[in-house]
Parts: structure tokens; C-alpha cells; sequence
């Protein structure tokens, strides 16, 4: 790792004010991809400002149909909650498979969702419930959220608050994880919502995307043969050592309908 | 330098570090537990795994700074003088190690799940152990080994 000032931030407004003085700071949540990043020299900050002692931004509320999510809630927390089961199971479950349970007692929701890694779990809920992105400087739709490959709608210096999830009728989470590092190969985030059926696709492309013949299929006719068939887009797909664009795009159609089938 | 100070297995530590000091680097090398080890440095091995307020953590993947204030256990905290705690008593006995390169880690991981389950199934304990990597034993007697350990730890034959 490259020397960094470390800061450890106990308010918004205090990592908002360290975040005007570095040279070239950055935020750190629960630090699972950015310190291994540092070590791989992939990023050289000059500061380091960690959100972890910023107790405003943890936490989990129902407010009638609405869950609310703090930025800096922890997987196990989201995973192990009787609130977020109740309120939408499938959101629980991706939590509990994200990393390994070390690392989902550091990683937060704010962390994967600001980092938008393509092949991270929680931009497929995100994306997938249609919730909203609350910042200290507005409120952002899942839709315009997600830009590109680690990018998001984010400014510069603008930090996530919580998310906002609608209540849906049923959804569900399918993971093809690879096996080393439980990030996913391929994961399908179905949900039927007031607006509809949405289909968040991660792991696939280089950015979490919608898959709007599986949601056109599935209005009409929500079950696994609606979507037999369909998969994923070979040219738009990811191809790795872990698996081939054309692999991939198989496993979009797989994932979906065995999350379907679970829910249908 | 900036100071760190926290609990480590029940004594209060401090020390010099720098920003990008790593935790397990202030066990190792500023306090001598060198019980904690380094695998893969990667957050994907869990050699290095410690308690952090009770709750297992890979401490490759921690600042020391953000442990600052915090009670930490080390593989060191666990014997009661000499000893072994149940958990190291149940790898003893089950033959839960072979090189034991890995098993500070899984013993570390092995109690934080007995905290919250009493009494894991082979299923529970296999999957808890997707962040410990061992390259010897084929992890079967690491599984009897924490099955045993946690129903010990927890009063239970």
C-alpha cells in the first residue's frame, strides 16, 4: 500500500469537510474492496476517510411500505434481520450470500453500491426493486443510479445516505457465485413491484442492467416457461477466465427462471 | 506517527502506527501474537481471522486505526493458562490440522459460529467456512472438530 492519511470521520459533516482538504481523499465504508485495492496499489489516495464511526448511517426501518436501509449496514446485519425478512425475504438472502461471514460482518450496502463492482450482489436488488438512492444532496432512481462499469451517478464528494425499497408483491435472488470468491458469475434479481416486473441482471455485463424481455414475458405470465428460452446477450456479456460470454448469457436464462420458479 | 490503542485479549495495547498499518500487521510485529497468520493477504483465506468486538474479522482487511477503541481476540486469548480452550481441545481431539497453517484462523471462525449456533450441522459448518481456506485436510475433520467444539463450548455432550 502507498502511505495515506487515515481519518476515521464521526459525522456526515465531518467527512464532508475532510473530503474538501485532502489532495485526492476518498471514502472508505466497511473497506473490503478498497483496502484490497490500496494493497494492490490499484488506487494511491492521499487520505483515507472512514465512515465506519458515523453511527446516523446504519440502521434498518419499515415505514409502512417502505424499507429503509442506512449506507453503512452491514451484510450480516441486512442478513440476520427479522425486519428485512419480513419485508422482502429475497433482499435478507442476497445479503447472507455476499463474500463469506467475515466479510459480511465489515462489507455495507453503501460500500458495494457506490462501488458498483459488475459482478457485486447488491446492484441487482438495488436495481431490481426499483428503490431509491438517498444522498446528502438528493434522492437518485435505481434507474439512473447505475452509469457503467464502477461508475454511478454519484458527484464527486456526494455520499450515499440510505435506500429506499418499495414493498413487492414477491421477489427472489438467483446466484450463480464463483466458488473462490462467492462474487457472482451471474446473478438475476426478479421482483414484481407496483409498477410491474423487474429483472436486474449482475455479473453478466459490465454494468447491472434490466432485462426488458424477461419483464415483458413475465407481466402477462409469471413462470418459468414464459421465459423459456430467453438469455442473455452474448456480444453485451462479460468473458473472463471464470467463464465465456456466451456461458454467461446461458446463465442469465438459468438464474432467471430458477428465481421464478422459486416465487411463481 | 499516529497512536492506536485497544484491548487485546483482555490487556490494554497502544501503539505507533501509520495510516495503512494493517491490524494483523500491529499483532504480529508491534505485539508479538504472531498466533494470527497471514495467508493469502488477499481477504480470501481467513488464516488471519481474529474477534473484533466479538465478531470474526480477517485482519488483513482492517486498518490497526479502525480497530481503535475496540476488544480484540487472538488465537493467544483463547487457553485459559494451560488449558485449551474447548475449541482447540475439539481439533486436538477430532485431528482437526495437519500443517496448522490455517487452523488459527479456523478456530477463530469455529467460535464466532458457536456463539450463534450452538450446535451447527455439518451443513451449518460448511458453509460458515467458505472464508477459511486449508490446503491439507480436505476440511473434514476441521467440520467434526468445530461440531464437537461448539456443542463443548456450549455445555452440550
Amino acid at each position: 500500500m502507498y502511505e495515506f492519511t487515515y481519518h476515521r470521520a464521526a459525522s456526515l459533516d465531518e467527512a464532508k469537510a475532510r473530503l474538501g482538504e485532502g489532495e485526492d481523499p476518498t471514502l472508505m465504508a466497511g473497506g473490503m474492496t478498497l483496502i484490497p485495492t490500496l494493497k494492490q496499489r490499484l488506487a494511491m489516495p492521499s487520505d483515507v476517510i472512514d465512515l465506519g464511526g458515523i453511527a446516523d448511517l446504519a440502521g434498518i426501518r419499515t415505514d409502512g411500505d417502505t424499507l429503509a436501509v442506512g449506507a453503512m449496514t452491514k451484510h450480516d446485519t441486512v442478513a440476520n434481520s427479522a425486519e428485512v425478512k419480513a419485508f422482502c425475504p429475497a433482499l435478507a438472502e442476497l445479503a447472507g450470500m455476499i463474500g463469506d461471514p467475515m466479510v459480511r460482518n465489515r462489507g455495507t450496502i453503501g460500500g458495494s453500491v457506490a462501488n458498483n463492482d459488475p459482478a457485486a450482489d447488491y446492484p441487482s436488488a438495488v436495481l431490481g426493486l426499483g428503490a431509491t438512492v438517498v444522498t446528502d444532496a438528493r434522492e437518485i432512481a435505481a434507474d439512473d443510479f447505475f452509469t457503467g462499469m464502477f461508475e454511478t451517478a454519484l458527484e464527486p464528494g456526494e455520499i450515499i445516505q440510505e435506500f429506499r425499497f418499495p414493498k413487492p408483491k414477491r421477489a427472489a435472488y438467483a446466484k450463480f457465485p464463483n466458488p473462490a470468491s462467492r462474487y457472482a458469475v451471474v446473478g438475476v434479481f426478479v421482483a414484481e413491484v407496483a409498477g410491474g416486473v423487474r429483472v436486474a441482471v449482475t455479473g453478466a455485463g459490465p454494468c447491472v442492467f434490466r432485462h426488458g424481455g424477461m419483464e415483458a414475458a413475465l407481466a402477462g405470465n409469471f413462470s418459468p416457461d414464459a421465459i423459456a428460452g430467453m438469455q442473455g446477450n452474448a456480444a453485451d456479456m462479460n468473458s473472463d477466465i471464470h467463464a465465456s460470454a456466451e456461458y454467461r448469457a446461458h446463465l442469465v436464462g438459468v438464474m432467471a427462471r430458477r428465481a421464478v420458479a422459486s416465487i411463481a | 506517527m499516529p497512536s492506536v490503542s485497544m484491548t487485546v485479549n483482555g490487556k490494554p495495547v497502544s501503539g505507533e502506527v501509520e495510516g495503512r498499518t494493517l491490524l494483523v500487521q500491529f499483532l504480529r510485529d508491534h505485539l508479538g501474537l504472531t498466533g494470527t497468520h497471514v495467508g493469502c493477504d488477499t481477504t480470501q483465506c481467513g488464516a488471519c481471522t481474529v474477534h473484533v468486538n466479538g465478531e470474526a474479522v480477517k485482519s488483513c482487511t482492517l486498518l490497526a486505526m479502525m480497530a481503535e477503541g475496540t476488544e480484540v481476540t487472538t488465537i493467544e486469548g483463547l487457553a485459559d493458562g494451560d488449558d485449551l480452550h474447548p475449541m482447540q481441545e475439539a481439533f486436538r481431539q477430532n485431528h482437526g490440522l495437519q500443517c496448522g497453517f490455517c487452523t488459527p484462523g479456523m478456530i477463530m471462525s469455529g467460535t464466532a459460529l458457536a456463539k450463534r449456533n450452538p450446535a451447527p450441522s455439518e451443513q451449518d459448518v460448511r458453509e460458515w467456512l467458505e472464508g477459511n481456506l486449508c490446503r491439507c485436510t480436505g476440511y473434514h475433520n476441521i467440520v467434526k472438530s468445530i461440531m464437537a467444539g461448539a456443542r463443548a463450548m456450549n455445555g452440550q455432550p
